[in-house]
């Protein structure tokens, strides 16, 4: 029997045809990788191919790395597969990754979301025969509001706790969400701070993205002129010594895992903005659906249930375990996790 | 019916019952959901007061009764069964019915699965909670066809939350954090009714549908500040040796019993039963009602309610069966019926008697319990005894004397005469289905709250069994991001001769904030399975586990009930194999 063009072995997603791994999870010679989250460009590859826009992402934080960068559907070949990357919408410079072997086409999308937010290059459908799909939000319980809506809200909340004379601190990942949020805040409202390590990536971003000034928070920081303004902070920050600093303060979560009451109550937090970079119920099955593909892989996320109803809707669809999406629900400790433990997960949903 | 004219009938029902609240009205359900959204949206008490009390400052009249009633448990019944709105839901969802049983087992709730899954709308009502609760009661007798209909019509034009909210009223309680105790907090707030008068108010049995705001609240009644407690004095947990607490000779000992401390108050021939937590909950156990006539007016016990099968004290797995329970049944009552286990007096003929010193009230407890134990008969006794035999179907063995059974035992004072004797009936405290002892100092008056110095509570060391971890839970609070909360599992025998874990308790606290995350981490990579926010993961890891008490339970799986099992140490050097058996868990059970 011929082989896949791609297969899923306990590396990674692997092009024998090429010898090259897709965000694989563990060390190997040849990695394209999609976007710069934690679970997706792992530690200790000998080369890394990616989104000339990611490097300056990754290089940051993996330190020093062999990597090549490329444009958007530039096409390079590897014995004798063509592959090329295409945005995926995920996050600033994140692609799908387009493989073309013997006229057959398989699209991997990394992690990826319909919704243009304005900062990411939007994502661009690519038709293939066999389409490799996350489902980190694969139920029919999901479905996103236009973001404009959710920063309206967020901006009104921020006007709120000012009125009350608290801070306001919004959790969202290091790298994707806080620059999201970073850029939609309302600086008339009044001033952003924020953490160490949200400072530290929007930095990296800013020749990509115009965004608002930012005030990093240092232990030299008055507690009262924090009073009233925003504060950008990753997850991991909530309940940690450094957040005292805030009181009194007002805490909210910016993520898709919000949609349930019960999420935002288990992490003690005040509010919840549902508010994703993942796609939808519905995006995904539109996204599937224009892609023209006949074979459908669902990887990280509900994706046991989400194949089953692509089967009744008369797909070929599957599920392949992967080491992606891990803790996408907390992205816990992903500040840390990108410096100090290579192998454990943490990425924006 | 128009909304004006509606409300020119609410204003004239009003008139002529009492004085009419002319105060600005908010009664549309928009407002009740805004409510349930703000309180569901905080963990903080104050907040949750607040927003309730400024509802009840602005709601309509026949909102705030129904508000309140749903709030205490009083909803109407169900109109709907869940398998059909399960049904009716996904039809109109437009998705598989499995796809929604799916999203139903990830999201835990029924009524936000179908707010969920239902296509948004951004329209609204403007109906009162009322008009929804009246047509909800109207919908229980309608044919299936109608429901659906009514349902549909709602689902379509109510906002998500709404939408949710609406759902909530025909499936069920509200899980937001709001006890009848924080209701009636806020309530107070809003009306200026002190809250001890309001919680007897709410008692009972009253029909939302039938009393108005004013008869169930505002009204004054004489009767509403008979039923007023004292607070309850509480006790720390002896810090260092008891040979600290100094001259053996001024303290008195008794055993620390297991059961719901309690407040019981005799005054103008009614009972009335408080909770630590101060709720009233007389309802819950009619065995009490025994004590009109037999105990006089004018008297407040402070004790324990304890199960009693079997003519002796049970363990707090019996008690279980009776807590949360809003009405007993006979079987229930029969087979586990509940004494007070009384150990101080704060009311005495009228008089509150809280400054006296500790063993002159006990003493006084003495006599009143000897009057009871022994009694003189008298007609209102008699009644007493005749009520009590139709309630609990005439238990009365023949081995007890005609005299009526009260269900009021003392809490024997030990008589120790060192410390060391004292430890000694502290190691028969299992035994005698007791936690330990309580060390009250001789001359100490009746204090308020939690006050170091007077009562201590001496505790016995808990027994330990080793475990397996198989499921993990992320834990709350700080920990929220962290598998924190953990179920273990001891070795059994299958019928095949097989061993196989079976689960036994739960744990979440006893290890290091390192050790933690330790172990965290190890749970993260060596996941099974996910089922909502639990993993199964590979049984590998052992650890001590150390529980207070142990009873049999035909609940839990394992046939066996442990009480606060927490973590005593992770074992690091012991494989899956060397943990204990369900086995060795029951040979404990004394």
């Amino acid at each position: 029997m011929k082989k896949p063009l791609l297969e899923f072995t306990g590396k990674g997603i692997y092009c024998s045809a090429a010898d090259v791994y897709l965000d694989p999870w563990k060390p190997v010679d040849k990695a394209i990788i999609t976007h710069g989250h934690a679970d997706h460009s792992r530690w200790g590859h000998k080369h890394y191919i990616t989104h000339l826009r990611n490097v300056p992402i990754i290089s940051q934080r993996l330190g020093d790395i062999n990597v090549t960068g490329k444009e958007w559907g530039e096409t390079f070949t590897i014995n004798n597969v063509k592959f090329s990357l295409h945005p995926a919408g995920h996050i600033i410079a994140s692609s799908q990754i387009r493989v073309e072997h013997k006229g057959e086409v398989w699209v991997f999308t990394g992690d990826y979301k319909t919704e243009n937010d304005g900062i990411s290059t939007p994502y661009e459908v690519v038709k293939c025969h066999t389409f490799i799909t996350e489902c980190t939000f694969g139920l029919p319980a999901f479905k996103w509001t236009p973001q404009k809506e959710v920063f309206k809200d967020i901006n009104q909340w921020w006007a709120e706790n000012q009125a009350e004379k608290k801070t306001s601190v919004l959790f969202g990942y290091s790298l994707g969400k806080a620059q999201r949020l970073l850029k939609y805040l309302d600086t008339d409202i009044g001033k952003i701070y924020t953490h160490g390590a949200i400072e530290n990536m929007t930095e990296v971003l800013r020749p990509q993205v115009d965004f608002p000034e930012t005030t990093l928070i240092t232990k030299d920081t008055k507690k009262e002129e924090l009073l009233g303004n925003v504060v950008l902070a990753p997850p991991s920050a909530h309940g940690s010594p450094w957040i005292r600093k805030m009181v009194p303060y007002v805490t909210a979560s910016a993520s898709g895992w919000m949609t349930f009451r019960g999420a935002r109550r288990r992490r003690a937090i005040d509010k919840g903005f549902v508010l994703s970079d993942h796609c939808d119920w519905d995006g995904l099955l539109e996204s599937i659906k224009a892609t023209g593909a006949e074979k459908i892989i669902c990887t990280h996320g509900y994706s046991d249930i989400f194949s089953r109803y692509l089967r009744e809707q008369g797909y070929d669809a599957r599920t392949e375990e992967t080491q992606y999406g891990e803790e996408e629900d907390t992205g816990s400790r992903e500040a840390e996790v990108a410096t100090a433990l290579p192998t454990a997960g943490g990425a924006g949903a | 019916m128009s909304k004006q004219l509606k409300r020119v009938r609410q204003i004239a029902r009003l008139n002529g019952r009492g004085r009419p609240h002319f105060a600005r009205n908010d009664d549309t359900m928009k407002h009740f959901a805004q409510l349930i959204k703000t309180l569901d949206s905080t963990n903080k008490t104050n907040i949750k007061v607040q927003a309730l009390a400024d509802y009840f400052n602005i709601a309509g009249e026949t909102d705030k009764v129904w508000t309140i009633a749903i709030l205490s448990h009083r909803r109407p019944p169900r109109p709907v069964n869940t398998t059909l709105l399960r049904e009716w839901a996904s039809e109109l969802a437009n998705i598989p019915l499995w796809l929604f049983e799916e999203s139903y087992h990830i999201v835990g709730d029924l009524a936000e699965t179908i707010a969920l899954v239902i296509p948004s709308n951004p329209s609204s009502t403007e109906k009162s909670l009322t008009q929804f609760l009246e047509e909800m009661i109207a919908l229980k007798k309608k044919p299936d066809d109608e429901k659906k209909a009514y349902l549909y019509e709602n689902w379509k034009v109510l906002d998500y939350y709404e939408r949710f909210v609406f759902t909530k009223l025909i499936t069920g309680s509200f899980r937001i954090g709001v006890s009848q105790k924080l209701m009636t907090r806020a309530l107070a707030k809003a009306t200026e009714i002190d809250e001890d008068i309001l919680a007897y108010k709410l008692m009972g049995n009253w029909n939302p549908d039938k009393i108005s705001f004013q008869e169930l609240i505002l009204e004054e009644n004489e009767s509403d500040y008979l039923s007023k407690p004292y607070p309850f004095y509480l006790a720390y947990a002896i810090e260092s040796e008891v040979n600290d607490l100094g001259d053996v000779n001024d303290w008195s000992a008794e055993h620390k019993w297991d059961g719901i401390r309690s407040q019981i108050i005799l005054r103008n021939d009614e009972i009335f039963v408080w909770s630590r937590g101060e709720e009233l909950i007389t309802d819950k156990y009619p065995e009490f009602h025994a004590f009109i006539g037999a105990i006089p007016n004018g008297t407040a016990i402070d004790g324990e309610i304890l199960p009693y099968p079997k003519g002796e004290i049970g363990t707090f797995n019996d008690l279980q069966k009776r807590i949360g329970r809003k009405t007993v049944s006979k079987n229930l009552l029969k087979k586990v019926p509940v004494i007070l286990k009384a150990y101080d007096l704060l009311e005495w003929e009228g008089d509150d008697i809280r400054e006296m010193a500790f063993i002159e009230r006990r003493k006084l407890l003495g006599k009143l319990f000897h009057s009871v134990a022994e009694p003189v008969p008298n007609p209102t006794q008699a009644a007493a005894k005749r009520a009590i035999e139709t309630a609990v179907s005439s238990t009365a063995e023949t081995s007890v004397s005609s005299a009526v059974e009260i269900p009021l035992h003392l809490s024997e004072t030990i008589h120790f005469t060192s410390w060391e004797e004292a430890a000694k009936e502290r190691g028969r405290s299992r035994e005698v289905h007791s936690e330990g002892l309580m060390l009250k100092r001789k001359d100490s008056p009746y204090l308020v709250g939690r006050k170091k110095g007077d009562w201590w509570k001496w505790k016995v060391d808990p027994l330990t069994i080793d475990a397996v971890l198989t499921y993990a839970m992320r834990g709350h609070g700080r920990r929220s991001n962290l598998f924190t909360d953990y179920t273990f599992a001891l070795w059994d025998n299958k019928e095949n001769g097989e061993k196989e874990l079976v689960t036994f308790a739960k744990a979440y606290s006893g290890l290091t904030d390192a050790e933690f995350r330790k172990v965290d981490n190890w749970i993260k990579k060596n996941t099974l399975e996910r089922f909502g926010p639990v993993r199964s993961v590979t049984p590998h890891h052992v650890f001590e586990i150390a529980f207070e008490g142990i009873a049999l339970s035909k609940r839990h799986k394992s046939g066996v009930a442990t009480r606060f099992p927490r973590i005593l140490r992770w074992r690091q050097d012991k494989k899956i194999g060397e943990a204990n058996s369900l086995k060795d868990l029951k040979d404990m059970i004394v």
